[in-house]
């Protein structure tokens, strides 16, 4: 089943949707903002003055585990998707619903970790590890936001019935945008808590 | 040939553009050091020398460059002018040989302008093994220290050296970024803010064999009075260079805390007469020196015979030897007795925003009293 | 009749005049005009602080402003220049042509194409609003850490100036993405990348750049704003900070962003020149490719600004080596104009003056950029007289010498009037010897002692003669351009009788009325070759009559929406209330204010339809 949207817009030069071509010449540079975000954190690894560092705060079993609900999320939403292209409503919603709930836990792991990191001395302006840290994933974590109301507000559309299948590549736009902040999160995780 | 008036019209006063910006390049080129004292075309120095070598192989070719292409591009524009009644012109879409040979001659020149380049980087670079002469230099807001680790001098703005001998410079600031320049002698670093962590140590090293003085200017963007950020090399026999040394030493901070040893002690014993500094209870310095506390001068600056005379940096310059200095402001106005009473009794008219803010104005008297008493330290 | 915001109905009618159809508008040739008209009058003020800082100059040891307002005046002359003039004025140009060279009926998301234009109006005013408080920016146009942190900066200045710039990203970005879809996706039938306008071209590399290089300044900005209001140390050596990360950061954005400032001009010139010598753009298929090539190299050369920061010798010939190499396709470019007009037939119009003029400028703007590209030549030039020679001679005797020819050729199709050419000639001299007088000495200025962002020299060092000239050269430059303006508003009573093609031009907008009407084509086109309209000329014999009108009947253009702007300007709200984090009152009631506008607009946009 084709999953372009056809009916009301004219014939586009690749045949691709316009939005579906906008989001990924946004999410192009959206990898700069993150390269850049990533480098300066490697710039400045192991170079705090003083202050906690890395091995004396990071709870990896915890982050592990929002990783995998993240990842889990990235699956879900393609379930989510595939049910929008079929018509089948059902199937949508939950899996949507599902998608927003791992969007939602893995933003309140990191709510958590930062409180839990603030009680132990490390703050914002603590030293350059708590400044690259909290910087980097914090705008990932606030990409992982936008995400979670941008697919609640389609979940809703969802529940109202709004999404059929000639409507799913709305659906599908924002996919693609969660995949990505899914994919920045796969590179951070490595180069932030686990390399030594 | 007669050249028909649409010609003349058109091409004329591009051409006579062209050649006057030439003609500017050729005057402006053809420079003369006492129109120009701070010129960069007028090396001092061996490393200047290795750089306007490099600066004049780049120009060359530039300048060939620019009369053979602007030189075809008039030429188009001259023969191609369009009359009406032209037919169409042949339409040419391009032509592969001729791309390639366009690609491959600049590419051609640059590799050869590429190969002295490389060298000069690595020989700039390249810090001299046996220095004569070690300064480390430090940027201020809007001024310039200059220490002699060897030789235990700290001095301000003017830097003295040897002639004939190798200068190796360690330069850093104390607060925002700056660039010591000396364009007849050592072009130009940065200089930047040490920290626990980031430590970047700028080098420059030259030896010139000719003596005189050289001005200079930070040439970084650090605020409100980098245009008065001068500097000036004072390049001097080895006689001059020793007893400049001779005189700095006494009440150096490097040199026994500050404190000024009886003459007996001195094993560098001054070699011209002149030199020393007025005895401890001259009425001058007296007078001098009890201002100099009260008037909160001490603050910001060491000064040779004041509790603060062993500190190596404050806020101001070192003034143990102000009176010797050519000029104030960082090489911005001549050493007189008129100039320093002006600055005392307003810095900021004569360097607004800079650091020296007095804690309260200074009655004329006591402007009179400092005037004296740091023009007899020498 | 009138539209309201809240009207969903697809095909509502819309006003065409009035202030609300402005506020509203979301056609491409509006924005464009708006881009256009407001772009200017932040180029005149650029060029008012410009004859303010040639004034002080005029004279060693002078004060007619006092150190720090020069401070400002030079810091906010460069970035208004770059930021407010010359990149919306290409925007104007990206904004009106694009899609009419490509046979398009509008971009591919006209309410955010609305939305950038709100956005940079909005910080425009921003950053322009400090001078009321005499706090303008102040650190010059790159900011260099550590002199911007709170230490050395603690006014707001700074704060203006990096909020300013935040702001006119998010308007380069979301512009950015919606050209990079419309050339993409939008083409008319037949319009192969290759047959694209080179204008359409450069445009197009230019919007890949933008995509490419703003994140990484908005990074750089962002991590300043934590530095100077919520106490980290990015750029601050006592807290471990390197100022040199911010130099890095910095030109990796803004070496790209020269290309972005240069590209489009490029591509006017590769549209002027072929219409006025009357043969085909020579070696289109070289010119793309060696754009392309630019744009990908300028990644790799952002070092060459720091060849004084002493970054060892490997590094210095690795930047020098692309530098370099740069200049290459550079060079290919300057040829193959000389070969568009070699052979022609020169028709020596205004715009045909400007497009030259442009060669004979660029060429030695590029010469000295090649002289900067030697590492240890540099460490005489870099932050000298010299500097500024250079980057005034690409960027005003290349950009701006372009954007003129441009607007030249562009605007009887605009606006249906041709500008006065004897006007236009008077213009071009007095502007092409004002700023020779004024850039040319600079070379010799800089070379010979004089550093730069210096707002007084002192006697003796022999610069009064050049720096007289150079300020009597900037205001033979304030007179051409009142000559312009006079020929605008001269312009602008007459009949708009200049018809589709007054030209002859090769490509698609010159097919249609002058000025277009809303839906641009009456029929979308078929392409067969990149010079569309000489195609259609020559198969009819030379002549062609004018485009019959068309009622538009049948043709959905877009609804007008208002949400662009409210969206824009909740968004400002937002960023400007970083501004007040030491405020007595609790400056995130503002961002929340901010952001609650924003998410309106948002929301609201989202389920509006487009029409």
């Amino acid at each position: 089943m084709s999953t372009a949207a056809h009916a009301a817009h004219p014939e586009t030069t690749t045949g691709i949707d316009n939005r579906k071509v906008a989001i990924w010449a946004f999410i192009g540079s959206e990898c700069l903002f993150f390269a850049t975000l990533i480098s300066t954190y490697l710039v400045y690894k192991g170079k705090s003055i003083s202050g906690p560092m890395p091995a004396d705060i990071f709870e990896i079993p915890l982050v592990t585990f929002g990783t995998a609900v993240l990842l889990f999320s990235s699956f879900f939403v393609v379930l989510a998707l595939n049910g929008a292209q079929r018509g089948d409503r059902k199937k949508l919603i939950t899996w949507l619903s599902l998608t927003v709930l791992c969007g939602l836990f893995f933003v309140g792991m990191q709510v958590y970790e930062f409180q839990h990191f603030y009680h132990k001395g490390l703050g914002l302006g603590t030293n350059l590890f708590g400044s690259s840290f909290y910087v980097l994933t914090g705008f990932h974590g606030t990409h992982v936001t936008l995400g979670v109301i941008w697919l609640s507000t389609l979940l809703v559309q969802a529940i109202k019935g709004n999404i059929p299948p000639r409507k799913a590549l709305n659906l599908e736009i924002a996919a693609l945008y969660w995949h990505f902040v899914d994919v920045v999160w796969i590179v951070i995780f490595p180069v932030v808590y686990l390399m030594r | 040939m007669a050249l028909s008036i649409g010609l003349l019209r058109r091409v004329r006063p591009l051409a006579a553009g062209l050649l006057t910006l030439a003609l500017l390049v050729l005057v402006g080129c053809t420079t003369n050091e006492t129109t120009y004292p701070q010129t960069t075309l007028a090396p001092k120095s061996d490393f200047a020398t290795l750089v306007d070598d490099l600066f004049q192989t780049t120009f060359f070719w530039a300048v060939i460059v620019f009369v053979l292409v602007e030189g075809v591009l008039l030429f188009a524009i001259w023969k191609f002018r369009g009359r009406p009644g032209d037919p169409e012109p042949a339409q040419v879409h391009g032509n592969a040989m001729l791309e390639i040979v366009w690609t491959i001659i600049p590419a051609v020149i640059l590799a050869v302008i590429a190969v002295p380049t490389v060298q000069t980087i690595f020989r700039t670079s390249a810090t001299p093994e046996h220095p004569d002469v070690e300064i480390e230099v430090i940027g201020h807001q809007w001024w310039w220290e200059y220490r002699y680790p060897g030789l235990g001098v700290v001095t301000a703005n003017e830097m003295h050296v040897p002639v004939g001998k190798t200068i190796s410079l360690r330069m850093w600031s104390a607060d925002v970024l700056h660039s010591f320049w000396s364009p007849q002698l050592a072009a130009k670093r940065d200089v930047f803010p040490v920290g626990p962590r980031f430590q970047k140590i700028n080098p420059l090293w030259f030896r010139s064999d000719t003596t005189g003085d050289f001005s200079g200017q930070c040439a970084e963007f650090c605020g409100i009075q980098h245009a008065r950020m001068g500097l000036r090399v004072i390049v001097q026999t080895e006689e001059e260079f020793a007893a400049w040394v001779a005189q700095q030493r006494l009440g150096s901070p490097l040199v026994d805390g500050g404190r000024v040893p009886a003459p007996s002690a001195d094993t560098l014993a001054p070699p011209s007469p002149a030199l020393g500094l007025p005895a401890d209870d001259d009425p001058v310095v007296v007078a001098g020196r009890q201002t100099f506390v009260a008037g909160g001068c001490i603050a910001c600056h060491a000064m040779v015979g004041t509790p603060l005379a062993g500190q190596v940096s404050l806020m101001g310059p070192n003034l143990s030897h102000f009176g010797s200095r050519r000029t104030l402001g960082a090489n911005m106005y001549p050493n007189t007795g008129e100039n320093l009473a002006a600055w005392l009794r307003d810095p900021q008219r004569m360097k607004e925003g800079s650091l020296m803010v007095l804690p309260r104005p200074l009655t004329e008297d006591e402007i009179s009293t400092l005037v004296a008493y740091l023009r007899a330290h020498q | 009749m009138a539209t309201s915001a809240l009207d969903h109905a697809p095909h509502a009618p819309a006003e065409k005049t009035g202030l609300w159809s402005w506020l509203t508008t979301v056609d491409h040739k509006r924005i464009g005009i708006l881009y256009g008209a407001t772009a200017f009058i932040f180029f005149l003020l650029g060029g008012l602080e410009a004859l303010v800082i040639r004034l002080q100059l005029m004279k060693p040891d002078q004060q007619l402003v006092s150190p720090d307002f020069y401070n400002q005046l030079f810091t906010m002359h460069g970035t208004s220049m770059i930021f407010l003039a010359v990149m919306p004025l290409s925007a104007m140009f990206f904004n009106f042509f694009i899609p009419l060279q490509i046979g398009a009926r509008d971009v591919a998301f006209p309410r955010l194409n609305a939305f950038s234009y709100w956005v940079f109006l909005l910080g425009g005013l921003f950053i322009n609003s400090s001078f009321l408080i005499n706090a303008a920016p102040n650190a010059g146009w790159f900011g260099y850490a550590n002199l911007t942190s709170p230490q050395f900066s603690s006014g707001p200045n700074t704060d203006f100036w990096f909020l300013g710039l935040q702001i006119l990203g998010v308007a380069s970005i979301a512009a950015a993405v919606n050209f990079f879809v419309t050339i993409v996706n939008m083409r008319a039938p037949g319009m192969t990348l290759l047959r694209m306008p080179m204008f359409v071209w450069m445009s197009f590399i230019t919007q890949i750049l933008l995509l490419l290089a703003f994140p990484v300044i908005t990074v750089a900005l962002f991590y300043l704003m934590f530095d100077r209001h919520f106490g980290t140390h990015f750029f601050i050596p006592s807290g471990g900070g390197d100022p040199i990360l911010w130099q890095h950061l910095f030109w990796i954005f803004g070496h790209p962003e020269v290309y972005i400032l240069i590209l489009p001009a490029f591509g006017i010139i590769s549209e002027v020149l072929p219409v006025f010598s009357r043969k085909p753009l020579f070696g289109y298929t070289a010119m793309v490719f060696s754009g392309a090539f630019i744009a990908f190299l300028g990644f790799g050369v952002w070092s060459h600004h720091m060849f004084s920061t002493g970054m060892g010798p490997f590094a210095d010939a690795f930047f020098s080596l692309t530098t370099m190499l740069i200049a290459v396709p550079t060079g290919v470019k300057i040829f193959n104009w000389i070969g568009t007009i070699w052979g022609g037939s020169l028709q020596f119009k205004t715009a045909m003056y400007f497009a030259l003029g442009f060669i004979a400028m660029f060429i030695i703007g590029g010469l000295s950029g090649v002289m900067h590209s030697s590492p240890p030549a540099d460490l005489q030039q870099t932050d000298t007289y010299f500097v500024v020679a250079h980057f005034h001679y690409v960027l005003f005797g290349g950009s701006i010498f372009a954007l003129t020819a441009g607007a030249y050729y562009w605007w009887p199709k605009m606006f249906g009037r041709l500008l006065d050419e004897g006007l236009g000639k008077l213009h071009f001299w007095l502007m092409f010897l004002g700023f020779n007088l004024t850039f040319a000495p600079m070379h010799i200025l800089g070379l010979n002692g004089m550093p730069r962002r210096v707002y007084t020299y002192p006697e003796g060092l022999g610069f009064e003669f050049w720096n007289m000239v150079e300020t009597v050269g900037a205001f033979l430059i304030a007179i051409s351009m009142l000559v312009f303006m006079y020929n605008v508003w001269r312009t602008r009573r007459g009949p708009a009788t200049a018809g589709a093609d007054p030209w002859h031009g090769a490509t698609l907008e010159w097919a249609i009325p002058s000025p277009p009407p809303e839906f641009n084509f009456a029929e979308i086109p078929t392409v067969g070759s990149s010079t569309p309209q000489w195609d259609t000329r020559r198969a009819a014999g030379g002549q062609l009559p004018e485009p019959a009108p068309h009622s538009g009947e049948g043709i959905h253009m877009p609804n007008p929406s208002i949400k662009p702007l409210i969206t824009a300007v909740g968004m400002s709200i937002l960023m400007i209330s970083i501004m007040f984090t030491h405020a007595a009152w609790p400056w995130w009631a503002m961002t929340l204010a901010g952001l609650a506008v924003m998410l309106y607009g948002i929301f609201s946009w989202a389920f509006e339809p487009a029409g």
